[in-house]
């Protein structure tokens, strides 16, 4: 054998980076045996079934329990003045507010939790919760966020109306949250005073929900004799929960376990604590049995973590040319009854800063006003990092209003706005300074692989033929993602810092365990990180067994969300691996009696420089670490743990190009191409990579065409089962074209950055924009998502396209 | 509370019997009484089809099929199509081609495409697309389980 192939024999026997592994986690799920949270039964298990609020806003006069506990296979039935004893009726949120557990005198949103029954089986405690008698007395209720603040608005929380702020500075109103800014807004207005050019636009992110298959659930255990409780949970971020449940429960964090399991997607959803564990928790502690509470698909939809609600202004000022010198964006922000919104304490409207997007611009002003409604709390992040989809749209969708203003190519407006590669690393006008980016030639690909000069030819033709029964669209966006949170001077949850972490053990024969703080919800971290120990190590990857979601196993972390696990946990596993190699070096040095200067790396060996027959493998350095012969003072053993602090967060990047054909006559919006370009820096498997570009532009076709969570004027949901909230199937869903370039990360061990959400954050403006584009040149500058084919036909019928 | 009633079908290949409720739906009786838990539940109104299982040579979605409305059926179920320890092609495709991610619609998908490959052995992409719209997957974009069916029908063709 040659040594090329020998060499190439033995880097394809470790399956390490940049190569395509077949996901080690797919042997359950093919059989049917993933061991999800509604697949766990422990003895003497009860079911909770949660009793809900039909009223948005309402007094509770009474509650009667009565009937409910006289029905067969009901135990008990808890309300708030049953938590209050153990003082767990209200609870901390991750936003700085505070929640009702169970409603206590009033409810604020439909659907919000008022009791739980706890019975023998599901189908006995939901016979049991038709049968609690709640006495309401109906209060008005604000739906619109535009009127929260408004002097005779009533008051929503009356718990906390006396109270000058809610963890995020002064509040001016009983409903208001905060107000959030960021920038220099007298060099803005300075900027937009002095303007050649300015454009202004009203949009609207809608309230959505991020609605995993799965949805969220709990088992809860406690064990009396030892004041342990185990809570099998569907947490993304298992540890900091366990911090949430000490801080409330008052239970040492050393007794409690969170064992997040298999988790049926999560994309946001399952980030926050929410009432139905808590009381589940209270429920067990109380009966000294393990109880059970699944959500309905219509409780996920109706109370746990919607995403969005954002209600935006974008201004830019701009010269003649189109080069932009001020921007100022601005968010009415809707949290619902309680901010349980999910953020890093310092960032209370999320990554929002992130605005400026891929431009250079020169002067910035944002600011986001958050109100109370009688709507369901959150404010998660469906499928980004925090308020990044609701920045990155504004941008996105804000060039093509001022490229329709100038009568400029939307390519070329981006083109000469672009912050260029020999700017970076660049901080932006609104303080983050993104590591690396190429952007004019990712554009560039795009463009020349999707022929955009024959397209615009095409859509040209189109326009001018009064015959044609489509209007053609063509879609551009040009994000920049924030994601992978973050350095802990400046990213904490409830004090934590959002680090992460790996500990690697390896064992005498070579097999590896590793250990992470963070969560898979289907993003093949087995595989992925255990890539990146095969490269790092030397060690086949198949050998090596990674372990997450364990409180109990593994190190702390805060988990699987914004694209945090390969930026910061990644990076932990490589540093981690790093120690490993620091000491097996040492190790082969003391074996092969030289210094450990005249060794060099060879993919699965320490060789002697000069001297390649003289080599020691790792599997031989595994076992020799676990016997006598080591260095001197050397213990035995090849272990370490890293917790990396990230220096930054991660700013991957990319270009999308989305052709749509919108059919005149009845609206509909036929995705003809949708080409994908993303920069990720190292791409650890490209196959797992693809598959989260699918899934992540998906979830961006599912926002812009087609999901909203209405209500009416009374605070009624008007979409809360899969009836009306859209999820789109295999028939609807586009064909995806993915394409990559490769501009690492100079901060991050492996060059990497997060992928996962970019087809999210970038798809969405991108369907927008090809869909508005299709109109613009009947001077349409922006319609609001979701581009569903009624509310196209509406915009078609009132420009009078559908006459024919 | 209405009278339980004994209902025997074959699970799988091999006989059961149970006794439910008649209000008692056909999910719950599999995951709750046989260990079955392949199937999942994701929704109440028969959209999602996390569990889809083989009734009588159909598919169906469990969750809205009473457990009385099976005695005398043949049901199968994911846990039923890997045979003598060799994977169904299905089940291997799905593997080789990452048509899965969180793995909780993967159960239902599997089922629903193997009763698809009986009813249509050679189907075109839009076939698949069609066939498999009663099954909402919210991780893979499709595009790679739609690879993966089309991957089976080649490799079960090839095998006769």
């Amino acid at each position: 054998m040659s040594q090329t192939a020998e060499l190439k024999e033995r880097e394809d026997k470790l399956q390490g980076m940049g190569t395509s592994l077949l996901r080690k986690e797919d042997a359950k799920f093919i059989r049917g045996q993933g061991s999800y949270i509604d697949d766990i039964k422990l003895p003497g298990m009860l079911f909770g079934a949660v009793v809900r609020s039909p009223y948005a806003h309402a007094r509770i006069k009474g509650i009667d329990k009565a009937k409910a506990l006289a029905c067969p296979g009901v135990v008990a039935v808890l309300t708030a003045d049953d938590l209050k004893p153990v003082n767990l009726h209200w609870m901390p949120t991750l936003g700085g507010d505070v929640q009702a557990v169970l409603a206590d005198k009033k409810v604020c949103f439909q659907y919000q939790e008022v009791a739980m029954v706890l019975a023998s089986d599901r189908y006995a405690a939901y016979d049991g919760a038709a049968l609690v008698e709640v006495d309401y007395e109906e209060l008005p209720a604000i739906v619109d966020p535009k009127k929260s603040m408004a002097p005779d608005a009533p008051i929503i929380r009356e718990d906390i109306q006396d109270k000058k702020e809610v963890g995020h500075g002064p509040r001016t109103h009983p409903n208001h949250i905060f107000t959030w800014e960021a920038g220099d807004k007298a060099a803005a207005d300075a900027a937009f005073k002095t303007a050649e050019i300015t454009v202004r636009e009203e949009m609207l992110n809608p309230r959505v929900h991020p609605c995993p298959l799965e949805t969220c659930g709990c088992v809860a255990s406690f064990d009396k004799p030892t004041g342990y409780l185990t809570v099998y949970m569907t947490s993304q971020a298992p540890h900091l929960v366990r911090t949430v449940l000490a801080m409330l429960s008052g239970i040492a964090e050393s007794k409690i376990r969170v064992i997040g399991g298999d988790i049926g997607g999560g994309f946001g959803n399952k980030v926050p604590v929410y009432p139905g564990y808590v009381v589940a928790i209270v429920a067990s502690i109380v009966t000294g049995v393990p109880i059970k509470w699944i959500e309905s698909r219509i409780d996920n939809i109706s109370t746990t973590g919607f995403a969005r609600d954002y209600h935006g202004v974008g201004e830019l000022a701009a010269d003649k040319d189109g080069r932009i010198k001020g921007l100022r964006f601005s968010a009415l922000a809707d949290h619902g009854a309680f901010n349980s919104h999910v953020s890093a304490t310092k960032f209370p409207a999320g990554l929002f800063s992130i605005c400026t997007g891929s431009y250079a611009i020169p002067n910035a002003y944002a600011r986001v006003d958050a109100v109370y409604t009688n709507k369901a709390p959150g404010g998660v992040a469906y499928r980004c990092s925090l308020r990044v989809t609701e920045a990155i749209y504004l941008i996105e969708r804000m060039m093509d209003v001022l490229a329709l203003k100038l009568g400029l190519d939307k390519a070329e407006i981006r083109r000469r706005n672009f912050v260029r590669s020999d700017q970076f690393p660049y901080t932006t006008s609104l303080g983050w300074t993104l590591d690396s980016g190429a952007y004019h030639p990712a554009l560039e690909k795009v463009l020349k692989a999707v022929g955009y000069e024959g397209l615009r030819k095409e859509q040209a033709a189109k326009r001018a033929d009064p015959k044609s029964p489509t209007l053609m669209g063509i879609g551009i966006s040009t994000f920049t993602e924030i994601v992978g949170a973050g350095p802990t001077k400046v990213c904490d949850i409830l004090g934590v810092g959002l680090f992460d972490s790996c500990e690697i053990r390896i064992h005498p024969t070579g097999g590896v365990i590793a250990r992470l703080g963070t969560m898979s919800q289907g993003q093949g971290h087995a595989t992925t990180y255990a890539q990146i120990i095969a490269t790092e190590l030397g060690l086949p990857a198949a050998d090596i067994v990674v372990e997450e979601g364990d409180t109990d196993k593994s190190p702390y972390g805060a988990g699987t969300w914004g694209s945090r696990s390969t930026p910061v946990s990644g990076a932990a596993t490589a540093m981690a691996a790093r120690k490993i190699k620091d000491k097996a070096k040492k190790i082969a040095a003391h074996l092969l009696e030289v210094s450990e200067g005249d060794l060099e790396w060879e993919i699965d060996r320490f060789k002697v420089k000069g001297n390649p027959s003289q080599a020691k493998t790792m599997k031989e350095i595994c076992m020799v670490a676990h016997t006598g012969n080591l260095p001197a003072g050397m213990e035995q053993g090849l272990n370490a743990v890293t917790y990396y602090d990230p220096p930054n967060l991660t700013f991957p990047f990319g270009a999308y190009l989305c052709v749509v054909d919108v059919d005149k006559f009845t609206g509909e919006v036929k995705v003809r191409r949708f080409y994908a370009l993303d920069d990720c820096g190292t791409r650890i498997n490209p196959m797992v990579i693809e598959g989260q570009i699918h899934g992540g532009l998906t979830e961006a076709f599912a926002v812009a065409m087609g999901q909203q969570i209405p209500f009416d004027e009374n605070g009624n949901h008007l979409g809360n089962s899969l009836m009306d909230y859209f999820l789109p199937t295999a028939v609807e869903t586009p064909k995806w074209e993915t394409d990559h370039t490769v501009t690492l990360c100079p901060h991050h061990p492996l060059g990497a950055k997060g992928v996962a959400e970019s087809p999210h954050v970038g798809g969405i403006p991108c369907f927008s924009n090809a869909v508005i584009d299709a109109f613009a040149h009947l001077g349409v500058t922006h319609m609001d998502m979701p581009h569903s084919a009624w509310r196209v036909w509406q915009q078609c019928n009132t420009l009078g396209v559908n006459k024919r | 509370m209405a009278t339980a009633k004994k209902v025997s079908f074959k699970l799988n290949g091999k006989p059961v019997e149970v006794t439910v409720e008649p209000r008692e739906l056909l999910i719950h009786s599999l995951r709750e009484r046989l260990a079955h838990t392949g199937p999942h539940i994701g929704c109440e109104t028969s959209h999602c089809g996390a569990c889809t299982v083989d009734l009588n040579e159909m598919s169906v979605k469990a969750c809205t099929v009473l457990t009385v409305q099976c005695e005398g059926a043949e049901i199968t179920t994911i846990e039923g199509l890997e045979q003598g320890g060799a994977l169904h092609a299905l089940q291997q495709a799905f593997h080789e081609e990452h048509g899965l991610q969180c793995g909780y619609c993967t159960p239902g998908m599997i089922t629903r495409a193997y009763r698809l490959l009986k009813e249509n052995p050679n189907p075109s992409e839009q076939d698949i697309r069609s066939g498999i719209s009663g099954n909402l997957c919210r991780c893979t974009g499709y595009q790679n389980i739609v690879k993966a069916v089309q991957s089976a029908a080649k490799k079960l063709a090839a095998a006769g």
